[in-house]
């Protein structure tokens, strides 16, 4: 049976290494080409949130902002349907104003006439979910050159990169150089689509949504430059996708507390509970004299004294 | 059950010899887990990782059985109450969600360890091959189990991985795509595929708890192995498992849980796949369809076959796949060597820890985006794993000349407590106290 099972390893080995000898002498023979894609492609920029690391908060000043924009630029096109106006409470609303960012909000939400029983709209209540912007995917696809805006609820758990994915895609937008057309022509943006090395394959059909300072007036009276819009509105959908963040960063602190006492306290018992087997073993009696001898012979064979 | 020294349960309490006489359920326990079970005393800290299994698999059974409640097993609302109602709604049901997700890593995580042991220390040699083997069905129903929960939130990579997984049934000649499309249910994974795979994967933990009940009973019957390898003689190689065994199990438990926790509560999303928090669409195709980390070794090992050899390469990788774990149940009669312990065995243990190597790059090469150079190295890799079980294992059991043994546990365990397993020969770490004298 070893015999078998021997020679179907041998099979099996046998083929991977003809496969790989095939595979390198294909690669070394024609190369393929280096794809604009690998070569031009950048690692999300570094950004720094309130809400990073064990003990991160949100800054709610900076999510209000954050708010500000989606509502102002991102909700035209982009829905957030996982997220209910109600929540907004986590951002430091309070009722009042919930119930008029709810009944303010630009699109209605999908109703029934209750006499005629036809589709109608009403104004949205603080237990509704944001509307969609759009009424189905065909219509967004239609309004957008056949592309379709992803929803953003999830959006910083939905991209390698999460926050400073969202930041750098955001400020990432620039006119492509003529020598970089010239150099991997596969790069050239296509009509309808716009250039971005942070984007995985470089052309986005999303045209830059942040493009001048003071696109939004800030409530608070920050000075609204790109880069903080984009700053603001990542750290947002960092809440959106994680509302429950600080309450996981408490309780994770408390566990972790508990477990380290736990951890120590049951260290300390183990140690109790052998100390006697321990202390026995070692008083019991000296080596058996021929196993003695056999490690004498091996500790001068490696060098150590004893 | 194991030894003639074995304590045996006395009720201390009236009611308790009430209950045992009647059903002797705590004689049972006593006997398996307390202190009528002896143990090797020279067991090191490797052998606390089958304890931790069972801890893991406890935490998600509790965890899976709660968020049950919550999920809803349709194509149309799947996604949602995992994300929404779930991740938001339900009263701590993020902790729930995070505590299963990164439950099954860890689980994963301990079972490797545990396996890495055996593979190291011979546990699967005589008399021990039925336990070696009822654990390898545990991993394979484990590995079912955790293939189907990836699954159910109904995300791109849960629809992608389950369209590519079932794929592998189609490999198989004439029947391979009736099969694949009897287990599926239909002809890409949908309703009926979703709501069977929440089926079996409600199902199978509790198969898997009954085959864990087996394992532990198989190994009661020669008892456990230790780092010496040496059967146990008598009363002084032994301590019962409570409450020696349990003081050393309960502490490492607490540290191993603060490492899940620091995970779980801090990094919840980082063992996962962004792209499972898009949802499922049949059009849009991910970049890198990729398996959850633990299946990466032998994702890889499927996607080395690049060549059409006599049969499709899709069929050599998936025979391969299959075979890389099936393999593993012969292990007790492909290393014939009469020493079990790897620390005795020289030219072993170089291998052993090849093979650590050869599957760590195995996994690297499993998760990464595909690249020539990673390609090859895979190739490289997989074909190591299968020499080295299928050739290496058995020729250097055949030719190796392993180390002078000691003739007892108590002799091993003499050679200073610190170093609870020194083999004979060889200097304790930190010195020793017993051996001068």
């Amino acid at each position: 049976m070893r015999f078998i099972l021997g020679l179907i390893g041998v099979v099996f080995a046998a083929i991977l290494l003809i496969s790989m000898i095939g595979g390198l002498a294909t690669h070394f023979q024609t190369p393929a080409a280096a794809l604009a894609a690998e070569k031009l492609h950048e690692e999300p920029k570094h950004l720094r949130l309130a809400s990073d690391g064990p003990f991160g908060k949100f800054d709610k000043q900076q999510l209000q902002r954050g708010f500000q924009v989606y509502s102002e630029v991102c909700s035209a096109c982009h829905s957030m349907n996982l997220v209910a106006f109600h929540d907004l409470e986590g951002l430091g609303y309070n009722e009042a104003e919930i119930k008029k960012i709810a009944s303010d909000w630009k699109t209605q939400v999908p109703s029934i006439n209750p006499d005629t029983g036809e589709a109608t709209g009403r104004k949205a209540l603080p237990s509704d979910n944001f509307p969609s912007p759009f009424a189905n995917e065909t219509a967004a696809r239609a309004a957008n050159n056949n592309a379709l805006p992803p929803d953003l609820s999830l959006i910083t758990k939905a991209r390698e990169g999460g926050a400073a994915y969202v930041y750098s895609l955001l400020t990432g937008y620039h006119n492509q150089t003529p020598a970089l057309v010239k150099q991997y022509p596969d790069a050239k943006t296509p009509p309808g689509l716009h250039y971005n090395p942070y984007f995985a394959n470089l052309n986005i059909a999303m045209p830059p949504p942040l493009t001048s300072n003071g696109q939004v007036s800030y409530a608070d009276g920050t000075p609204a430059t790109v880069d903080q819009m984009a700053k603001d509105v990542s750290a947002f959908l960092v809440w959106t996708a994680e509302p429950n963040l600080e309450s996981r960063h408490a309780a994770g602190i408390a566990v972790a507390i508990f477990l380290l006492f736990a951890t120590i306290l049951g260290y300390l018992a183990y140690r109790q509970t052998w100390y006697e087997a321990k202390r026995a073993v070692r008083v019991t009696g000296p080596l058996e004299p021929e196993n003695q001898a056999k490690s004498r012979k091996a500790k001068a064979k490696s060098g150590i004294a004893g | 059950m194991s030894f003639s020294w074995a304590r045996q349960y006395e009720p201390k309490h009236p009611f308790m010899r009430w209950i045992d006489q009647r059903l002797p359920l705590p004689r049972l326990v006593y006997g398996a887990i307390g202190g009528g079970y002896p143990v090797p005393r020279n067991l090191n800290y490797w052998w606390n990782f089958g304890v931790l299994a069972g801890i893991f698999l406890t935490i998600q059974i509790v965890t899976g059985i709660v968020l049950a409640m919550h999920y809803y097993s349709s194509v149309d609302g799947a996604f949602n109450s995992v994300n929404k109602l779930i991740m938001r709604d339900v009263n701590a049901g993020w902790l729930l969600r995070y505590a299963h997700m990164n439950g099954a890593s860890f689980f994963f995580i301990v079972t490797y360890i545990h396996i890495f042991r055996g593979l190291y220390y011979g546990s699967y040699k005589a008399p021990r091959e039925l336990v070696w083997m009822l654990g390898l069905v545990i991993y394979l129903l484990m590995m079912a189990t955790a293939f189907m929960g990836y699954v159910l939130p109904w995300g791109q990579m849960s629809y992608w991985g389950a369209q590519v997984i079932t794929g592998f049934f189609s490999a198989f000649p004439l029947i391979g795509e009736p099969l694949r499309v009897w287990l599926l249910g239909g002809y890409a994974p949908d309703q009926a595929a979703l709501t069977r795979f929440f089926s079996l994967h409600y199902l199978l933990p509790f198969v898997i708890a009954a085959v864990v009940i087996l394992h532990i009973w198989a190994l009661h019957i020669p008892g456990s192995s230790n780092p010496t390898g040496v059967d146990v003689k008598d009363e002084r190689d032994t301590l019962p498992f409570h409450p020696f065994y349990t003081a050393k199990d309960g502490w490492f438990a607490a540290a191993v849980l603060l490492v899940y926790a620091l995970v779980t509560y801090f990094a919840p999303n980082y063992l996962g796949h962004p792209d499972n928090y898009i949802p499922a669409n049949p059009l849009a195709t991910p970049a890198h369809i990729v398996p959850e980390w633990y299946f990466w070794p032998f994702y890889a090992i499927l996607r080395s076959f690049t060549v059409d050899f006599i049969i499709p390469a899709k069929l050599w990788g998936v025979l391969a796949m299959f075979g890389s774990i099936l393999l593993l149940f012969f292990l007790p009669w492909l290393d014939k060597s009469p020493v079990r312990s790897g620390s005795y065995r020289p030219v072993f243990k170089r291998f052993f820890w090849l093979l650590v190597i050869d599957i760590v790059i195995l996994g690297y090469v499993g998760g990464a985006p595909i690249s020539w150079w990673r390609t090859a190295l895979g190739q490289a890799a997989a074909a190591y794993y299968f020499i080295h079980f299928l050739v290496i294992l058995p020729l250097v059991s055949a030719f190796e000349t392993p180390d002078p043994l000691p003739s007892s546990i108590r002799e091993s365990v003499l050679h200073g407590e610190k170093a609870e397993a020194a083999p004979a020969g060889q200097a304790p770490r930190g010195g020793s106290v017993a051996t001068a004298g």
